[in-house]
């Protein structure tokens, strides 16, 4: 054992490896399973790095160009689905280039614990020509970046570090590396290089092609990132001369592969792409059939069978969902034409309730979509906690498209002629992530949709992180706090509506006078989120059994604090769960609902 | 060695629990791989984390049916992922029940015989009410540190001061002499409550 090293998750092994590396500046916007990489290095480092919340991808992945264009380290963390957003800036970033080293860090989501899609973070290093990092664990998630700034350094380009969620969120002991300081910064000018218009980016896009590769080759030789593994149940004094059958595989996926075919050897690439063709040659042909396994789309496989070497991949292993030792154990045993017989869920566990995400207790998101469904409109949502709307018992969300497409979806909907009123939904962090121009848009081309910001003051969902409108950074400084009202009104927006949701009554007459009224308007449905306050919104309700005539009123709300384990039961409040909100309150005809003795 | 899933309901602490063994077997010499299923930030939902230690361990995910401990904080938790656990293995449940809002809002029947069908799967276990005996205790969050206790008996090969030392680097000094008094009291004291 060596005492010096730390049980460590793999997103906050990377952000060891950024402090420990010499990184200047770091830049991200929140998204499940990326957050902690810059919760922790906020945390851990030194006054020297500095480190922020962008308003979104593009600008998290312009600003660390903009370090790295400067000769500092930097790095950017996202989501897979934020890198959608920062795709324009990656293209030509791969084109111009950086100075000091630059990693990208995406985080896929394969099997969709919390994201729209499912996609192979890989094709954009394809598509961009850039490296493409894979680490299986935090151990290598903290080697890779330090090696990620090199490579970036050496070709002068940036590199993406993919990780996976079972990469981000499981824990190793990892071993930290000797620091090493930041860089000098200091811009250097050099037209040629960082400005392409066509006549120097023509050249650029020559010399694209010449570093592939030579990463290509590079690959290939960096054995600390691509290596071949023998089979574990070999003699390694006496090589075999041919295995019956070998593994290629890359990220967490060699592990969980490495456990069910521990009889076959093995090439693990940390560094795919550029594909390290001579290594893949080299390995094939010690092999007499080779099995691709790889999370997500078939990239290296698709790539082994151009090269024109046969071989086994998504015939055999799932494409679509998060790969585990169970699937690749019937991966095996589809390969040896028998049944994997793996446990299934008792018998048992058929009849039992499923436990959804759903809406906390005292959520405003609830108090807001109880107040729309009394009305018949059409709603498009957006990403965040709000999502939850559409479930029963609150049935209020129709579409969700992306960050920002609340509003404009729902404004397509009405130029398109739709007959119902459409609402368009973002929350606050959405807002100014990307809703702006769909409200900017929604004035100048005067849109009936009615927008609404939910806006709980945080970024709710990936766990509560500060956005421009918060008035904090993510170093803990105090800065201006943007005002959506303002901004709106500075759009051109002329009715703007806030409100508190848990006022049920001045809500509802909100909504009918805006629904109604012909020109367009933003309604701002303002409340903190109760769990980032950490404290109740007023006094704890309770249900006088007395009054309460089981009417079952209170339930519609869907309310996590109101409990009823079946219907003969009148429902009561959970004391330990209950926010005060009031929102059951309203509900109750009957007066059944008032504020606990005493509170 | 050891395979160990935990399963619970968002906001009761099994990520806690998670690091707590996570850090005792790397405490006892182990190499350790662990993974925890958080989704979203709302409370209420299912999570699951996973705890692998041994001398070399790759994987940090368990193949079904080869955990040798399962430990859950809410009992129909336990019923939903039995099939993790190997024969013989051994079951520390906490005798609690919290209830879906897919059920109170009529959608879903919350099962009558929890007892019986864990009386039924799990032939080695310790089915106990950690919550109410951390209330006695002074403090119902203190049912993860005891349920932890419990399910290190079959953890042989972690010694005592491992898990001691564990429990001192997660929780706040505040609250520690709770948490050491509530994972002893599951290590030692608390019975299951089937006869």
């Amino acid at each position: 054992m060596k005492p010096t090293r730390q049980l460590l998750s793999g997103n906050e092994a990377l952000a060891l490896a950024a402090i420990d590396g010499g990184t200047s500046a770091a830049f991200g916007y929140p998204g499940t399973p990326s957050t902690e990489i810059l919760e922790n290095l906020a945390r851990h480092a030194a006054p020297g790095l500095y480190c922020e919340w962008s308003p979104n991808e593009k600008v998290a992945l312009e600003a660390a160009a903009g370090a790295a264009l400067a000769g500092g380290r930097s790095i950017v963390t996202m989501k897979h689905v934020g890198l959608n957003v920062a795709a324009d800036p990656l293209m030509t970033l791969s084109y111009i280039g950086v100075v000091g080293g630059m990693v990208i860090c995406v985080a896929d989501d394969p099997g969709q614990h919390s994201s729209q899609t499912e996609q192979d973070t890989r094709h954009y290093a394809r598509l961009a020509k850039v490296p493409i990092l894979e680490p299986a664990n935090a151990q290598e998630a903290y080697d890779f970046l330090r090696e990620g700034f090199e490579i970036s350094e050496q070709y002068r380009c940036p590199v993406i570090l993919r990780t996976t969620t079972c990469v981000s969120h499981s824990r190793c002991l990892v071993a930290r590396a000797a620091p090493r300081p930041q860089n000098h910064v200091q811009f250097v000018r050099n037209p040629p290089q960082f400005v392409p218009l066509p006549i120097w980016g023509r050249k650029l896009r020559v010399g694209i092609e010449e570093r592939l590769d030579a990463q290509a080759a590079d690959a290939a030789r960096r054995t600390t990132l691509n290596t071949i593994l023998p089979a574990a149940t070999a003699d390694c004094q006496q090589p075999l001369p041919t295995a019956p059958l070998g593994i290629v595989s890359s990220g967490v996926a060699a592990l969980h592969a490495r456990e069910i075919f521990p009889d076959s050897p093995m090439l693990k690439l940390g560094w795919a792409f550029p594909f390290p063709d001579g290594l893949i040659r080299d390995f094939a042909a010690t092999v007499e059939r080779l099995l691709v396994i790889e999370e997500g789309e078939p990239i290296l496989e698709e790539h082994i069978r151009a090269l024109g070497i046969a071989c086994d991949g998504k015939n055999l292993v799932p494409r679509c969902g998060e790969l585990t030792p169970a699937r690749i154990a019937e991966t095996r045993a589809r390969l040896e034409g028998r049944s994997a017989n793996l446990p299934a869920p008792v018998p048992e566990a058929a009849d039992l309730p499923g436990r959804p995400p759903i809406l906390c207790a005292g959520c405003p998101h609830r108090a807001l979509f109880h107040a729309l469904a009394r009305f018949d409109v059409v709603v498009s949502g957006d990403i965040g906690c709000y999502s939850l709307g559409v479930f029963p018992p609150l049935n209020q969300t129709d579409t969700i498209l992306c960050m920002g497409g609340g509003f404009t979806v729902a404004h397509g909907m009405t130029q398109a002629g739709e007959p119902r009123r459409v609402v368009g939904i973002v929350g606050d962090s959405t807002f100014f992530h990307s809703g702006i121009t769909g409200l900017l848009n929604s004035v100048y081309n005067q849109s009936p949709a009615k927008l609404i910001v939910v806006d709980n003051r945080i970024t709710a969902m990936t766990g509560h992180q500060d956005h421009p409108g918060t008035g904090t950074t993510l170093m803990g400084r105090s800065t201006h706090a943007a005002s959506i009202e303002a901004l709106a009104a500075a759009c051109g927006r002329e009715r703007i509506r806030v409100c508190n949701p848990y006022d049920q009554a001045a809500l509802h007459t909100i909504l009918e006078e805006e629904l109604a009224a012909d020109g367009p308007s933003l309604i701002i449905s303002r409340a903190p989120c109760p769990l980032h306050l950490k404290r109740r919104i007023a006094p704890q309700r309770r249900i006088d059994p007395d009054l309460c005539r089981n009417c079952r009123a209170c339930l519609k709300c869907g309310c996590p604090a109101i409990e009823s384990p079946d219907k003969t039961a009148k429902p009561r409040i959970n004391e330990t769960a209950c926010m005060g909100c009031s929102l059951c309150q309203a509900l109750c005809k009957f007066g059944a609902i008032a504020t606990r003795a005493g509170q | 060695m050891g395979n160990i899933f935990l399963s619970g309901v968002g906001g009761q602490g099994i990520l806690l629990a998670a690091k707590i063994i996570a850090d005792a077997a790397a405490n006892a010499g182990f190499e350790v791989a662990a993974n925890e299923i958080h989704g979203m930030a709302q409370r209420g939902g299912s999570v699951t984390a996973q705890v692998r230690y041994g001398p070399a361990v790759l994987s940090p995910l368990i193949l079904e049916g080869t955990a040798d401990v399962l430990g859950a904080l809410e009992h129909i938790e336990a019923i939903r992922h039995a099939h993790m656990l190997r024969p013989g293995g051994f079951a520390a449940i906490s005798r609690q029940s919290l209830v879906p809002v897919t059920v109170s809002s009529g959608g879903a029947v919350y099962p009558g015989d929890v007892a019986e069908r864990i009386a039924r799967l799990f032939p080695n276990r310790c089915y106990y009410d950690c919550t109410a005996r951390a209330r006695e205790m002074g403090a119902p969050r203190l049912a993860n540190t005891m349920l932890t206790g419990i399910l290190s008996r079959a953890l042989a090969d972690i010694p005592l001061e491992a898990w001691h030392n564990a429990i001192r680097g997660r929780v706040p000094p505040k609250t520690l002499p709770g948490n050491l008094a509530a994972f002893d009291f599951g290590r030692i004291e608390a019975n299951d409550s089937i006869p």
